[in-house]
């Protein structure tokens, strides 16, 4: 397959799930603020930045720090290359260079979603209406994943088009934990009081596994277990182990017979979460090990890009 | 004279190939003929057969209006159309070879020197290569119109990068789809090998040592106006769509980049035009050509298709030399006639030319797709005086012809049928013979009394049958 068009769906991919990641941040971030004392309130509210790594970004445009604030700078400000109205845009963009490459349905979904963006109303995305548009989000890319899944070719096309979607999830699931872990930060024994539970509820429900938790665990709400089902339990579909599943199955199916080193830290980045140990983890500090992961996985990125997508 | 009508002879009998069609048309109720109708405008949306329009709005993408009433040509008539084009194109190709080689007909004076030698799309580059079977141009598209007296004239040569073949393809399936029934009723003779033909086409193209030629089709991108042909065509053909960028030369070869690694290319199916395809031999500027593509070229390995340098040979002030060429290169008499000619860069032909101008039909040398064409009895007194300004200007940039009035063909006009002008552009296909498919595109002006068919100014399209 040509290294540009494979670029470009892999693009395509990580873009719509980028706009979900981002969705799912804000909704759980604009149920959290309801809650706590001020100081807790303002590090949820920075949270969404730091994971996107965007506060510089952000205060660059607003003095306030505020939900409306957020929800403008991070799902609708078109000046801001990682909101979700930037990655639905671009997604479209990189479809249309290679709609004769992708199944009629994947286009189709995916310019019918940039069509309503573009017909969107700002002033209309504001208490329950963001709400509703962070759901549309998630649901236009549950469709378009479930579209591509259900109608492309098992070639590469579908190989790069897996890649973009399990690296970026994998990416949003160890940014996720690593901020939210770094707000509450918890003792490993911590169980805490209510606020506490309705801090790691919200964390469990922005990557869908609050009844994952619940049906694994049956248990309270520990942070260690929460831990555990982000990252090992593979099991769950956004766990990194999950994701690195994925990310290693679609290498395997890759055609590459010249630079081996992507698929080869595609393979360590599995065994990582394959023969690993919570408490270990945890030893050694969860945030170094999630820093690990965020390094490696971006390294992995770059080398997909050298090995098989050309030059950008 | 009255104009042609494809239908109809003067007395208002259907002709034989028609009948099967009339009879239908008038056995079928117009709710659901017009329901059909509809039906093919959404399902060409939803398939994206669209074009962009230059100078439109950025990125506009609009319809080419369909008609549904196919356009008939009795197999006799399409045997003798199919053997001119043949004798066309092979003495077009063998005068290609011949001014980049011993240039025999210019020595022979049958053409001036200076109409060729100083003729931009001329490429010294050229002089003295070998290609492969002598083909300089793979695919034409010529460009026939039926005049009052019954006969087929040739208006124009495509030779570099004739578009509309993907339409020929889309309109029989629309067709096949909507009206599966008209099928049943006469043997239409099918057009849809045409990819394969193609395919077979560009594979002998390549250089000779190569067994297993690789084809790629190199376009300029989503944003030209003949996008959805060039991916259509590289999908029915199952070869790669490349863009410039996705190319590069290196070690004597061009290679694509592919997730595999670096794949050699043996034959290019370039829809792009000369100037653009090697920023390093001719446009500096150019951002979709591939550096070096032209010394690769020279050294036999890659071809190029249509060879670089055709263009002199489809230009407007070439185009009155054509009978000639026949007569010169294949000993025969022309069987498709030209459309008489003036030059205005002849003194002669100039003052006729001014003389007449309300008239005429004048066409830039170099233009194409119907702009920068005055149509003389269509035009107002302002827009004549303005173009008589122009040729009198750069009179050698522009030939005038008589107002041919094309012939007509029944189509679809709001609720009712009426007759519209119509051309006919065949495409045929030089490999190691000439191929063709039965046929061709059929462009109608769908504006009452004009004749511009052109899609770009409000033409559309018909299915084109060749019937026992």
């Amino acid at each position: 397959m040509l290294a540009r068009v494979a670029g470009r769906i892999y693009w395509m991919s990580r873009q719509m799930e980028r706009a979900e990641s981002m969705a799912r941040i804000l909704g759980v971030t604009s149920n959290l603020v309801l809650f706590g004392e001020s100081d807790l309130q303002r590090q949820n509210l920075l949270a969404p930045l730091v994971i996107t790594g965007s506060a510089e970004a952000f205060f660059e445009r607003h003095e306030e720090l505020s939900v409306e604030a957020l929800i403008e700078f991070l799902a609708l400000d078109r000046d801001n290359p990682s909101s979700i109205v930037c990655c639905l845009d671009w997604a479209r963009e990189n479809a249309h260079a290679v709609r004769w490459q992708i199944t009629s349905e994947m286009w189709e979904t995916l310019n019918a979603t940039w069509l309503e963006v573009r017909a969107l109303d700002p002033k209309r995305i504001t208490g329950a209406g963001a709400n509703r548009f962070l759901d549309w989000v998630k649901e236009r890319s549950h469709l378009f994943r479930g579209v591509t899944y259900g109608t492309i070719m098992r070639g590469e096309a579908f190989n790069f088009s897996r890649l973009g979607t399990f690296l970026e999830r994998a990416d949003n699931t160890a940014r996720i934990l690593d901020v939210k872990y770094h707000v509450l930060l918890p003792s490993v024994d911590d169980v805490g009081g209510a606020l506490d539970y309705y801090h790691w509820t919200a964390l469990l429900r922005s990557v869908s596994s609050f009844e994952t938790y619940r049906l694994l665990y049956r248990d309270q709400i520990l942070p260690i277990r929460v831990a555990q089902l982000l990252i090992l339990e593979r099991r769950m579909p956004r766990s990194l182990a999950a994701c690195f599943d994925q990310v290693k199955e679609a290498m395997d199916r890759i055609n590459g017979q010249g630079d081996q080193s992507a698929k080869r830290l595609a393979y360590e980045l599995h065994a990582r979460v394959t023969h690993a140990d919570i408490e270990e983890i945890f030893k050694n500090g969860l945030h170094e090990y999630l820093t690990d992961c965020l390094t490696d996985m971006d390294e992995l990125g770059s080398r997909i890009q050298r090995a098989y997508l050309g030059a950008v | 004279m009255a104009v042609y009508d494809e239908m109809r002879s003067e007395d208002g009998a259907v002709r034989p190939h028609f009948r099967s069609l009339a009879a239908w048309l008038a056995d079928t109720p117009a709710e659901r003929v017009a329901e059909k109708r509809r039906e093919a405008d959404l399902l060409f949306h939803r398939v994206g057969i669209t074009f962009a329009v230059y100078g439109d709005e950025e990125g506009a993408e609009r319809l080419i209006p369909f008609d549904t009433i196919p356009r008939v040509i009795p197999q006799g008539e399409w045997i003798e159309l199919a053997r001119g084009l043949q004798q066309r194109v092979s003495a077009l190709n063998r005068f290609l070879h011949d001014i980049y080689h011993g240039q025999e007909i210019l020595r022979a004076g049958v053409i001036p020197a200076e109409q060729v030698l100083t003729n931009a799309a001329y490429e010294v580059a050229m002089v003295g290569l070998e290609l492969p079977n002598h083909v300089y141009s793979h695919i034409a598209g010529i460009d026939l119109v039926r005049h009052d007296d019954g006969k087929y004239y040739v208006l124009e040569d495509n030779l570099r990068t004739p578009s509309g073949v993907s339409y020929m393809l889309e309109n029989r399936k629309m067709m096949m789809r909507l009206f599966p029934e008209l099928f049943g009723r006469q043997s239409v003779q099918p057009v849809e090998h045409y990819p394969a033909l193609l395919l077979e086409t560009l594979r002998a193209a390549a250089p000779p040592k190569v067994r297993d030629p690789v084809v790629v089709l190199l376009t300029p991108g989503p944003h030209n106006s003949a996008y959805f042909e060039h991916a259509f065509l590289a999908q029915q053909m199952g070869v790669e769509l490349v863009e410039g960028g996705d190319l590069f030369v290196k070690e004597g070869f061009v290679w694509m980049r592919t997730t595999g690694g670096p794949q050699r290319v043996d034959v290019i199916y370039r829809r792009i035009d000369d100037a653009y395809l090697d920023p390093l031999a001719f446009r500096g500027d150019s951002v979709i050509g591939i550096p070096g593509l032209v010394s690769v070229y020279r050294s036999g390995n890659v071809a190029l298709a249509s060879a670089i340098g055709a263009g002199v040979a489809d230009d407007k002030s070439t185009y009155p030399y054509v009978p000639e060429m026949i007569r010169f290169y294949l000993s025969e008499e022309p069987i498709l006639p030209n459309v008489p000619t003036w030059q205005c860069k002849r003194p002669e032909d100039l003052e006729l030319v001014m003389d007449r101008l309300a008239e005429l039909v004048v066409k830039e040398v170099q233009g194409s797709g119907g702009y920068g064409m005055l149509i003389g009895p269509a035009a107002t007194p302002g827009a004549l005086e303005e173009f008589r300004a122009r040729i009198q200007a750069d009179p050698a940039n522009y030939i005038a012809q008589p107002t041919l009035s094309l012939s007509t063909c029944p189509t679809f006009v709001g609720h009712d049928i009426a007759p519209r002008h119509v051309d006919l552009r065949p495409f045929v296909l030089s490999g190691r013979e000439v191929k063709m498919v039965p046929g061709g595109l059929t462009r109608v002006a769908l504006e009452a009394g004009s004749l511009v068919v052109n899609s770009s100014q409000g033409g559309g399209t018909k299915d084109t049958w060749v019937v026992d």
